[in-house]
């Protein structure tokens, strides 16, 4: 019952916690707590189990659901994962419920705030397991709308701009993606039954698509729209601008999802939408692509470089990371391509340790002025020993997963972009610059006087920490399980994208 | 064909029923003690109504009484509409202190019926004097009831005015009428559409004419450039007047703007070898171009006015300016996908916006405020209706799962199809700009917190209240999830009466 439904499971269970929650008195924090922990503690275990079960020696999509849902419009409830959504589907549920500790701080309406974070978790996971177009684009648009009150309600002193910024700007892309969806929809027919199709499976199908859809001008145009909505997300340069004002605002459990899945969510796109149902474009375009993950690299680093706000640096950081993402996925090889889905895995757990470790500073320091710090590692060692293992995934330290995945990103492109490569790898450096000095300019030199009384880092807090830790750390030594996990897919993508 | 007529005494029982309430309201106002008795009888016959209504549905579409009204599933489907906005809009006025304090009760549910019967013939009128008369009476009944607060200098004033623009927006279109007879010799809309597909050229009085009465429909369904009695209107009016007005007569025009030209200026066979459900306008006038210019308009100008309005019914009443942009668009496609959509749309909007209308008014009620600024902290204050609105608001944009996006999906569909790509993407950017202004209700609802000395009252809900906001929300989130009983309804309705 429970296998044959798994991804339903996973998807849907955080809602039976907000039916829940929302019956509970709000002044009942602690049962709450208890119940977000299990609304999301079962999908991680179910996330385990779809770890086991799945058969990575299978091409194709596993754990299928097909149920008609608006037949009027041929419109399906299509549920199924591959080796590209396994790992965004654990990650999604590790995460999540690793955040539900780091959320136990919020201090006013957690009815509110606990109900809105697990419908998040819903929509996020559903756009990593749907396979049909329309219920893909109805996941990704009940993403938006808790996220926008849970930075708007629950953020730092801009938290209204920064919210609705974080809207405006993705509803813009989706509502293009909307569009591409139902052109697609009104030129393509199943090949088997000759009707419209929503499912994405059929459309990548190069013969289900119509002759107004063979035209190149008109699969540019779509592709650019599918590009600029997943963009958005990603961000890609110059969408960017959202990101940061986002990111620093919202409370940290939501930085952590922002960072670590919301913007998974547009490359994830790009791969499992772009790329397949329009190969020939992907290929058109991928010198563009790989120009843009350059400009990622480089520019995300150096304005990280700037940055005096602790938080604002992860988060310019993170937009520099996800440039290795693209550039690893526009050079259609092996090794670029399972470095990029890497990287949106490790990216994920190190960029959510970085955010988890502003937090805890930043409850104690009530600030995030990275000049206004100093000599901590002394006063909190341990919180030091744990920032260390982060700063150094970050900054690619072998041994750890960030390195890896740069590794194989760098080795899959230099054969194929050359220039671009080179210029992308100076990145590497400008991050150890950045990492390094801002690790030094927290807990190197000497602790003022007021932070002589600074509590150490609690076990919730490690608690948090640790499991990401531990992953990062046995990605980096021994990769293989989570490589095996999705190359299959990856190269039968290549294959499909670029024989 | 022309059935017997006992078979079209049946099929006007609607009509006949209100007609018969009409008169018992009046009786009963005269009779009973307490004057607000007359609801009853005024609900008893509404609901009669539609039961009788829903069996029209079965029967087999034909002219009645010499070719004057029609019997057929597109009527049956609009008067559904308006009973069912007639019984919500007598519930409503039931719970509404507005109207319970300043008006006299028999005056004004019998004007409401009087609207309301008015709406109902509208629907079915197959001929230009029937389709006059039952316009006046639609108008004349609202007239009477914006000024329906006879102490309220607001609500004389709003009705003056409407009165005003209608009689010049009737005047004008009475004129365009008279000059249609006069150019096809007849007033049966059939004869007219016969008489056109002989013409092969347009004629520049014939342009004059169909602009002229398309002045009138505009003006019913609040079309810009004939908008601007509106805002003003909506304001005056008493709550739920106005959230009558936004859906009735609105509704009431699509009616007959969808039967005046898909009889009269367009016709399905004109293509050769077209498929079911194309049609084709008559006689070289390019109508469909125009209204998509004045849709796109519509839209735009609603939108973008609605963002400036601070107070409440002002902001409705562009943001139902701007849903009737969106509706236009499916009149524009001359296709049944297109009409479909405009009915399922037309069909969510009202449950959708008298639900956003209910939750103004029911603060009207205990805060005596609809100024935007009176909302804040209505999420802490009033829990369950701050989730309401922003239900309402999020299905008013479009965001899934809620009936609106389905809706919506439909409209752009149908245009997509169809190839009018421009307009299509004119609507979704138009969605994007309406998130901002219903984003702004949102942010004084939860993200700008009560001032202080208003933080601990607590807005009360009546039982009736409550029902009425629970249903609405039901119905708004149900045809979202499962739009598929809608959509087949919308299907068959479209099977309308064409000679």
């Amino acid at each position: 019952m429970i296998m044959e439904h798994l991804l339903s499971w996973i998807t849907f269970f955080p809602l039976v916690g907000v039916l829940v929650i929302l019956f509970l008195p709000g002044a009942r924090v602690r049962a709450i707590h208890i119940v977000s922990v299990i609304a999301t503690a079962i999908p991680l275990l179910l996330s385990v189990l779809l770890l086991m079960g799945f058969n990575s020696g299978m091409g194709s999509f596993q754990f299928v659901e097909h149920k008609t849902w608006i037949p009027t419009f041929n419109i399906e409830y299509y549920m199924g994962v591959d080796g590209l959504s396994v790992p965004m589907v654990f990650l999604t549920a590790l995460l999540s419920f690793l955040c539900v500790f780091a959320s136990f701080g919020i201090d006013r309406l957690q009815r509110g705030y606990f109900a809105l974070f697990l419908i998040l978790e819903t929509g996020m996971i559903g756009v990593f397991c749907a396979l049909d177009f329309f219920l893909f684009y109805v996941f990704w648009e009940i993403v938006l709308f808790p996220m926008y009150f849970l930075i708007g309600i629950w953020g730092g002193p801009r938290r209204e701009y920064a919210a609705i910024k974080f809207f405006l700007y993705t509803l813009f892309g989706s509502v293009l993606m909307l569009l591409v969806i139902l052109a697609l929809y009104f030129n393509s027919a199943d090949p088997a039954t000759g009707k419209h199709t929503f499912n994405m499976v059929t459309l990548m199908d190069q013969r289900s698509h119509g002759p107004w859809l063979k035209n190149f001008d008109i699969r540019l145009i779509l592709y650019i729209g599918l590009y600029i909505c997943f963009a958005i997300k990603v961000p890609v340069f110059p969408f960017h601008t959202w990101l940061p004002d986002a990111h620093v605002e919202a409370p940290t459990a939501i930085s952590v999802i922002l960072a670590g899945i919301l913007l998974k969510m547009g490359t994830y796109g790009m791969l499992r939408v772009s790329y397949p149902i329009l190969p020939d474009m992907a290929v058109y375009t991928s010198l563009f692509l790989a120009i843009m993950g350059m400009i990622n690299i480089v520019y995300g680093a150096l304005v990280s470089m700037a940055q005096k706000d602790f938080k604002k640096l992860i988060a310019y950081s993170s937009i520099s990371h996800m440039g290795y993402v693209l550039l690893g996925m526009s050079v259609f090889t092996d090794q670029g391509m399972n470095g990029a889905v890497l990287q949106m895995f490790s990216h994920g757990l190190i960029t959510g340790m970085l955010f988890l470790l502003v937090g805890v500073i930043y409850d104690r320091a009530h600030h995030r002025d990275l000049d206004g710090f100093g000599g901590l590692a002394s006063q909190m060692p341990v919180y030091a020993g744990i920032t260390s293992v982060a700063f150094m995934a970050a900054l690619g330290l072998p041994g750890l997963s960030g390195f890896i995945a740069e590794a194989l990103v760098f080795i899959g492109a230099f054969n194929v972009y050359r220039v671009v490569t080179i210029i992308s790898a100076t990145g590497v450096i400008i991050t150890a610059a950045y990492i390094l000095w801002t690790y030094q300019r927290v807990f190197f030199g000497s602790l003022a006087e007021k932070y002589k009384t600074l509590p150490e880092i609690t076990t919730r807090e490690l608690f948090t920490l640790v499991p990401l830790a531990i992953i990062v750390v046995i990605i980096g030594v021994y990769p293989m399980p989570i490589l095996n996990i999705m190359s299959l897919t990856l190269h039968n993508l290549i294959m499909a994208v670029k024989p | 064909m022309e059935p017997s007529l006992i078979v079209a005494i049946v099929a006007i029982w609607p009509e006949i029923l209100i007609t018969a309430t009409i008169i018992a309201v009046t009786i009963v106002g005269l009779l009973a003690k307490d004057k607000r008795e007359v609801v009853y009888p005024a609900l008893l016959g509404i609901a009669g109504a539609a039961g009788i209504d829903a069996s029209l549905f079965f029967f087999q579409k034909s002219p009645l009484f010499y070719g004057m009204i029609a019997l057929d599933p597109l009527s049956a489907f609009f008067k559904m509409v308006f009973l069912l906005a007639a019984f919500l809009v007598v519930l409503f006025s039931m719970a509404s202190k507005e109207v319970s304090q300043s008006v006299s009760p028999e005056e004004y549910y019998a004007s409401l019926l009087g609207a309301t019967l008015g709406m109902c013939l509208l629907a079915s009128s197959l001929n230009l004097v029937m389709i006059y008369i039952s316009l006046e009476l639609t108008s004349i009944s609202s007239y009477i009831l914006t000024a329906s607060m006879r102490e309220s200098r607001r609500s004389s004033e709003a009705g003056l005015k409407y009165s005003l623009y209608g009689a010049i927006a009737s005047g004008v279109m009475i004129y365009g009428m008279s000059l249609l007879y006069g150019m096809t010799g007849s007033l049966y809309l059939t004869e007219i559409g016969t008489k056109l597909q002989g013409m092969s050229v347009p004629s520049q009085g014939l342009i004059i004419a169909l602009m002229f009465v398309l002045v009138g429909f505009g003006f019913k369904i609040s079309m810009v450039p004939f908008h601007m009695w509106a805002p003003d209107v909506y304001e005056g009016a008493p709550l739920p007047i106005t959230a009558f007005l936004s859906v009735g007569p609105k509704a009431a025009g699509f009616a007959v703007l969808i039967r005046f030209l898909y009889t009269a200026f367009a016709n399905p066979w004109a293509i050769p070898g077209a498929t079911e459900g194309q049609w084709q306008y008559l006689s070289g006038i390019d109508w469909p171009d125009a209204i998509a210019w004045m849709a796109a308009l519509t839209m735009t100008v609603g939108n973008l006015a609605a963002i400036a309005q601070t107070n409440l019914k002002r902001l409705l009443a562009y943001s139902s300016i701007a849903q009737a942009g969106y509706m236009l668009v499916g009149v524009v496609c001359l296709s049944s996908t297109g009409l479909e959509a405009v009915l399922f749309y037309v069909a969510v909007y009202l449950f959708m916006n008298l639900g956003a209308f209910l939750v103004v008014m029911v603060v009207k009620n205990s805060l005596d405020t609809e100024e935007l600024e009176g909302y804040r902290g209505l999420g802490v204050r009033a829990p369950f209706l701050a989730a309401g609105m922003t239900i309402f608001l999020f299905a008013l944009t479009g965001i899934p799962p809620l009936s609106g996006f389905m809706g919506k999906v439909l409209l752009f569909g149908a245009l997509i199809k169809e190839e009018l790509y421009w307009l299509a993407v004119v609507g979704v950017l138009n969605s994007v700009v309406s998130l901002y202004y219903y984003a702004g209700i949102l942010k004084k609802m939860y993200l700008e917190g009560a001032p202080a000395n208003l933080a601990p009252i607590i807005v009360p809900l009546s039982l009736l209240e409550k029902g009425l906001l629970i249903v609405l929300l039901g119905l708004t989130i149900l045809f979202g999830i499962w739009p598929t009983p809608l959509m087949e309804l919308a299907r068959f309705s479209m099977n309308f009466f064409v000679l």
